[in-house]
């Protein structure tokens, strides 16, 4: 049992709030990472769950137990800090073996478990090293192989792979998954790095100013942002905006980006009645429009102001009235900057978004059903 | 030779000239530099050198005028006299049981308090650290008088640990001080993860901490042991048969001859540079940090 339960979590730095009521839960086993740029509370919220700063308000309970007021060493968890908190004065060794000898384990467990957690993390051998004797990354994957060899049922990782170099961390990604699978821990892993979030979490909460905007699986989040905030932080590029006019038409709504209509789908009718004549985002994903190169009725005419060939595609830039507009085509596609295109938007990639909170408009479930 | 060679072509470039005598201005500024800082350095070490002279000259040589640069033949004379003149011994004996007292008993208050002033942001803290900065700013006959009357009155009078008490409350301050910037150094991410990895607070304390700033703190009684060497106004008012070293030859200063206060300066200076040379590193940081 070691689900781990955040209940409406606040914590203040004087008039500062950074951690506004929020509530989170990461079942048995389960990866969740904390997405969000810098300063808007990952490790505030990750050091809440150590028992590391006290929580203003709200409940921290971890496998059923309510530990909000336990002191850390009572909560089983393991923890990689962000930065590292390796101690200086022992070596890679006594480093790793910390908690374990802590804990009394016996000796010759105690060298296995350093040792095969040094492995994993390629640092196996410099256990005789001091911290001082290492580099930045081979220090951080001290802090790492700490914490795993502590086997707790809760691994707590506060940016572990920050201070990598991008192949390293590549493979360090993969390998840390995978191995966090085996040891079965219930995982809440903090990170800035959108790609990390999407290629380790079983679930990313995206936060920001202290709020988790939303909890979803990689791919939720990446395909349903529920706010605007997160469509354009997930992804590379980001989700693209396009402000639309909503109009009646009949006894549904369409929305109009200059002469071109969209027309959402009957489900989304009463969550747009109150934004008859206002305008709202278009969010779409670069990947999720059609280039066609000759005009049909239901295809927007832009002109492309740039190309940019990346490889594995070609990133067209194109202007919609004041908006940009970001979309990937196949590497070999013969467009070139200043060519006409027509792009087409299938209905059940867009993300219809209110301008002013930045919330998605979505269909009431309750309403779907009736 | 080669780079010779090369200079007449690079001189025909327009920029050079300009090169050149931003070069000369940057060498004129450090030069400037290395004279103040050598200036500084022999108003320091002129006087240690003719003490050290003089206490390996012979009697006659410190007698002499002008004097030799160098001890010539080095003589121990005056050493050995010095240190068999009457009561020196027994002074030596005073002046370390002193200042060892007073190193223990002002580093175990310290380090708590030390501890406390990097950690805690307790109420009234900044007072607490302006108010021991100030008991140092006080003139020390300030401090040592009132003492002195309390301590004749308590019937302590003339006892080595009387005066030890004197000297830490002396050095209590910057002791604690110097403690608590050596913790403030040591980060607070130590300790949470020694307790993540199941410490109790004492426990990170003990096998986190404590560790790091030992040499620290080591470096802080080495000063509280060298302030309570050094110490002369406290001990004369306080002692009269128990003398400590300064004390004792202060005493008889006016009664003694040239060479046996060149030998007793020599070995009153001697333990200071000691100590002084192991802790320097501590004593900036100790100012680095006081600073913010
Ligand atoms: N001890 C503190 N006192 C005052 N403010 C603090 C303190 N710790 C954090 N904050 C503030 O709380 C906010 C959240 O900090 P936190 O360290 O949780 O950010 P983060 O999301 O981990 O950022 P990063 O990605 O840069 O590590 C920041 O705006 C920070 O300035
Ligand atoms: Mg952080």
């Amino acid at each position: 049992m070691s689900e781990i339960v955040i209940e409406n979590a606040v914590k203040q730095f004087g008039k500062f709030t950074a951690i506004d009521n929020v509530s989170l839960t990461a079942a048995e086993h389960e990866f969740v990472v904390l997405l969000g740029p810098s300063g808007c509370g990952k490790t505030t919220l990750l050091r809440a769950v150590a028992g590391l700063g006290m929580l203003d308000s709200g409940q921290v309970t971890i496998g059923g137990r309510d530990v909000t007021y336990l002191p850390p060493r009572d909560r089983n968890i393991s923890m990689v800090f962000q930065n590292y908190a390796i101690f200086p004065h022992m070596t890679v060794f006594d480093n790793i073996a910390f908690g374990l000898k802590m804990r009394r384990a016996d000796k010759t467990q105690i060298r296995e478990r350093v040792e095969n957690a040094a492995k994993l993390l390629h640092i196996e051998g410099m256990l005789e090293r001091f911290p001082s004797q290492m580099s930045g990354g081979q220090r951080q994957r001290i802090a790492v192989a700490r914490a795993i060899a502590y086997e707790s049922r809760v691994i707590l990782m506060d940016e572990p792979l920050s201070n990598l170099d991008a192949l390293l961390r590549l493979e360090m990604r993969a390998e840390l998954k995978s191995l966090l699978k085996r040891l079965g821990a219930t995982t809440i892993y903090v990170t800035h790095d959108q790609i990390e979030a999407m290629s380790m979490g079983d679930r990313i909460a995206v936060m920001k100013s202290g709020r988790i905007l939303q909890i979803d699986a990689p791919t939720r989040v990446y395909d349903l942002p529920s706010d605007h905030f997160v469509g354009g932080f997930i992804g590379n590029p980001p989700m693209n905006f396009v402000r639309g006019q909503v109009q009646r038409s009949g006894g549904a709504y369409a929305v109009k980006i200059g002469d071109f209509t969209l027309t959402p789908g009957d489900e989304l009718r009463s969550a747009l009645t109150p934004y008859d004549g206002k305008l709202i985002y278009m969010g779409i994903r670069a990947e999720a429009m059609e280039v066609v190169t000759t005009p049909t009725t239901d295809t927007l005419p832009v002109t492309v102001d740039v190309v940019e060939p990346l490889g594995a595609q070609n990133l067209l830039t194109a202007r919609v009235g004041s908006d940009i507009l970001k979309v990937s085509t196949s590497p070999d596609s013969p467009i070139k900057m200043g060519d006409q295109v027509w792009l087409r938007f299938p209905l059940n990639k867009i993300r219809w978004m209110d301008v002013d909170t930045g919330r998605a408009i979505t269909a009431d479930v309750a309403q779907v059903l009736a | 030779m080669s780079a010779q060679a090369v200079q007449p072509r690079l001189a025909v470039l327009p920029n050079e000239r300009e090169r050149q005598r931003a070069l000369r201005r940057l060498r004129l500024r450090r030069a400037a530099v290395y004279i103040v800082a050598v200036l500084l350095a022999l108003w320091i070490l002129l006087p240690i050198w003719l003490i050290t002279n003089m206490a390996f000259s012979t009697p006659t040589a410190v007698r002499a005028f002008p004097k030799a640069f160098f001890p010539n033949p080095i003589s121990l004379d005056s050493l050995t006299f010095f240190i068999n003149s009457e009561g020196i011994l027994r002074a030596l004996g005073n002046s370390v049981l002193v200042a060892v007292t007073t190193l223990v008993i002002s580093t175990l208050l310290a380090v708590p308090a030390g501890y406390a002033i990097a950690r805690y942001m307790f109420r009234g803290r900044d007072a607490v650290r302006l108010l021991m900065l100030s008991v140092r700013a006080f003139p020390i006959v300030v401090l040592a008088v009132p003492l002195a009357v309390i301590f004749i009155r308590l019937g302590m009078y003339d006892q080595p640990v009387t005066l030890a008490l004197m000297h830490t409350a002396l050095t209590l301050p910057t002791t604690i001080l110097v403690v608590s910037s050596v913790f403030a150094s040591v980060p607070y991410e130590f300790e949470e993860a020694a307790q993540v990895f199941g410490c109790r607070p004492i426990q990170a304390f003990a096998t986190v901490v404590l560790p790091l700033a030992l040499p620290g703190i080591a470096a802080s009684a080495i000063l509280t042991f060298v302030l309570s060497w050094n110490e002369v106004f406290a001990a004369m008012l306080l002692t009269s048969t128990n003398r400590t070293l300064p004390a004792h030859i202060l005493y008889n200063l006016d009664k003694s001859s040239d060479p046996f206060k060149f030998a007793a300066a020599f070995f009153m200076l001697v333990p200071t540079m000691i100590f002084i040379f192991f802790i320097r590193r501590y004593l900036f940081n100790m100012w680095g940090s006081i600073n913010k």
